[in-house]
């Protein structure tokens, strides 16, 4: 059993940090930031899931799993996102989203 | 104000605070430090909800793992005294009013919605013994499934990074 903090902080302090990632995506140049911005919003939902699985049903586990899974997956993304990155660095000597157009016709 | 407010407090804080700032510092390096703080406090806000294995885990593999895979690739593609240019406010202002709108809309939802009171009962335990069992239990709340696809994902995973991160031969 958990007291003193309701859910709805919790939900607060998710959406607040979900919207700032969105910010970030959108505003960023550099695509490392950009992947930063999406851990964030990873982030913000595993708040949420924790948060729903405490505070509604201590008796279960349901949310905790979704968690390390989500982990799990992001941990999977951020891999590849990097070696993503560095081949595209390797190739044009830049990391900037504006810069990439070679596939546009 | 019980230990648990003021605690959820500091990490909500810190949180919001430091998200902000992940995204907004124009030096690359600083925002990546930001992200951290951001992985630590939210690592703290397990402990907070007593997921103690949820929390190492956060902090093994997210402060751990994640950040230092990029500043290792901040390192290797950027250079550290360069500021990031800032983005112009074509750019800027109608993502700032996107995300208003949708953060308001969604915060006005949640204070609106009448979540139970009640909870359900149940036993309580969120340790290792329970966890690894559920985790490899094909029964009800069981995640044999799951638990094996993520394997599979991450080996996957591994595999294309290598693939992809290698140097071409010819």
């Amino acid at each position: 059993m958990f007291e003193g903090v309701p859910l709805t902080w919790f939900l607060i302090t998710g959406t607040i940090m979900f919207f700032v990632g969105i910010y970030g995506f959108l505003v960023r140049k550099n695509l490392i930031t950009i992947l930063m911005s999406t851990e964030l919003i990873l982030n913000s939902v595993n708040i949420n899931f924790v948060a729903f699985n405490k505070i509604l049903y201590p008796g279960h586990l349901e949310g905790m799993f979704f968690t390390i899974f989500i982990i799990a997956v992001a941990a999977a993304e951020a891999s590849v996102a990097i070696a993503i990155i560095i081949n595209i660095y390797r190739r044009l000597v830049s990391i900037n989203v504006e810069k990439m157009d070679e596939m546009k016709y | 104000m019980t230990t648990n407010q003021l605690m959820f407090a500091i990490f909500s804080a810190v949180i919001i605070i430091f998200s902000i700032l992940t995204v907004t510092s124009r030096r690359i390096l600083r925002a990546a430090t930001f992200l951290l703080f951001v992985l630590v406090a939210t690592g703290g806000m397990y402990f907070l909800l007593r997921f103690n294995f949820l929390a190492a885990i956060q902090l093994a593999l997210y402060a751990g793992g994640i950040v230092v895979l990029i500043i290792f690739s901040i390192l290797l593609t950027s250079h550290i005294a360069d500021k990031l240019e800032a983005p112009g406010w074509k750019k800027v202002v109608p993502a700032l009013v996107a995300v208003a709108f949708g953060a308001v809309i969604t915060i006005a939802t949640i204070l609106q919605y009448q979540f139970p009171q009640e909870v359900m009962s149940g036993s309580e335990r969120t340790d290792i013994h329970v966890i690894a069992k559920s985790l490899i239990s094909t029964e009800k709340f069981g995640y044999a499934l799951p638990f094996e696809v993520i394997s599979i994902l991450l080996l996957a995973a591994m595999v294309g990074a290598i693939i992809l991160a290698k140097k071409r031969k010819d």
